[in-house]
């Protein structure tokens, strides 16, 4: 396996980690897009470029639209 | 049960579940070294016999546009069911303000909107001559849609989706994806058959029935997010 | 050392799943889940790898004979990701359901208030 391989496999297992050891959902929000954008390297060094664009467009546009309006409903009614 | 039991039981049974799967694993062909035979094939033949440069588009929606047509539909039923549980009566006297103050926010979002809906456009029209297509393509243009918001124009956003164009357009997306499968029986071949005539390969023509349904597929996931994304927004715009 | 992508899959889903099993606010147990789905998605596009060929685009001016990896895998994962998108939407519509009935996204004390 080429080391490009390897690098990226090791920072996808440490990104999965970084995400579910983030207590807090906004915090995690924040990584788990930055864990999509680590995933859509791994996709495009093992050859899948339609993966990659599927990937990148849902983990930064559609994910974190969804979850952060969610949170912020959430929030909203903890003030009344 | 409480926590504790909850925790031992996860560590049993989840030191099992790490064997089983290590153990199948270490069963499978190494990394790199596939033998499945339907992939050679499929390499070689499909630019021929569909006349595509994109093999993996081709066989979205043609070798298996079955599959394709139930995903379609779980699209479909999902903003469906979103829109049922969320939406409720709602209160039209308050009208929202634009929240956001910063201008640099307002800007950049602004300037971002137009090459975000030209590039999405782009992926779907040319999903089958290079990586791309209706899937990747429609979550962009929705992304470009929704970023009115977020820039800070909730009354352009508003205006640029409206509900019943929304809807419609999600329906007659996944509406025509069947529609084509029926053409193709009335056509005399089988259902989702590739019918229409093909073009040369390489070109914006080619493929018959694939940009067809590459069209629709777009249509229908633009459709689909962009009424989700609403419906959530709509959620924290109008606290009930 | 050419088990490593599958034992990386293996590892985001256990890491999932115990999060899931451990989480005390549902949004981020819905987090979770996405992690454990990106695990198939990585043990899919592992399987259908072939050491030194490329993507299975073919535009005009690449020879084929270079090769190619496996179509059929990268197509299931595409339509898959996008399909997600919606799966995650109605799990989180289900928890401000949840939060406008019984005022809590505590697990825990979600379990407790009905016993």
């Amino acid at each position: 396996m080429i080391p490009l391989q390897l690098v990226t496999i090791a920072l996808v297992g440490l990104g999965g980690l970084a995400v579910v050891t983030s207590r807090d959902p906004l915090r995690q929000t924040i990584v788990a897009g930055l864990y999509g954008l680590v995933l859509v390297v791994l996709f495009v060094v093992l050859q899948a470029p339609d993966v990659a664009l599927s990937e990148l467009v849902a983990s930064t546009v559609a994910f974190p639209f969804i979850v952060l309006a969610a949170l912020a409903k959430l929030r909203d009614r903890r003030r009344e | 049960m409480s926590r504790n039991v909850r925790l031992g039981l996860f560590a049993a049974a989840g030191a099992m579940l790490a064997a089983l799967l290590v153990w199948g694993f270490t069963g499978l062909p190494a990394f790199g070294d596939f033998q499945g035979e339907y992939g050679w094939i499929l390499n070689d033949v499909a630019g021929h016999e569909r006349h595509v440069t994109n093999v993996v588009a081709s066989v979205v929606f043609d070798y298996r546009g079955f599959d394709t047509l139930g995903e379609e539909f779980i699209l479909f039923a999902a903003a469906i069911g979103v829109a049922l549980l969320l939406r409720e009566a709602r209160d039209d006297r308050e009208r929202p303000r634009d929240e956001v103050r910063s201008d640099a926010v307002r800007a950049v979002g602004l300037m971002l909107v137009g090459p975000t809906v030209v590039v999405g456009l782009y992926l779907v029209a040319h999903g089958y001559l290079t990586p791309g297509g209706g899937f990747q393509g429609g979550v962009a243009v929705a992304a470009g849609v929704v970023l009115l918001y977020a820039a800070g124009r909730y009354r352009a956003y508003s205006a640029a989706s409206p509900h019943g164009l929304v809807e419609l357009a999600e329906g007659a997306g996944a509406g025509a994806y069947a529609a084509v499968g029926v053409a193709a029986l009335f056509a005399g071949g089988l259902f989702l058959e590739n019918v229409v005539e093909l073009g040369t390969r390489g070109t914006l023509a080619s493929g018959g029935t694939i940009p067809i349904l590459n069209a629709a597929a777009g249509l229908e996931v633009t459709a689909a997010v962009v009424l989700l994304l609403h419906e959530f927004l709509e959620e924290v715009m109008y606290p009930a | 050392m050419t088990v490593l992508p599958y034992l990386l899959a293996a590892w985001l889903f256990l890491v999932g799943l115990y999060d899931v099993v451990t989480s005390r606010h549902l949004v981020h147990l819905v987090i979770c889940l996405i992690v454990m789905q990106s695990a198939t998605y990585v043990l899919l596009l592992a399987i259908g790898y072939r050491s030194g060929k490329k993507a299975p685009i073919f535009t005009a001016g690449v020879p084929v004979k270079v090769g190619a990896v496996d179509p059929v895998v990268q197509a299931l994962t595409l339509t898959d990701v996008v399909v997600s998108v919606t799966g995650v939407a109605l799990l989180l519509a289900l928890v401000v359901e949840i939060w406008k009935r019984a005022g809590t996204v505590d697990p825990d004390r979600l379990r407790r208030k009905e016993s």
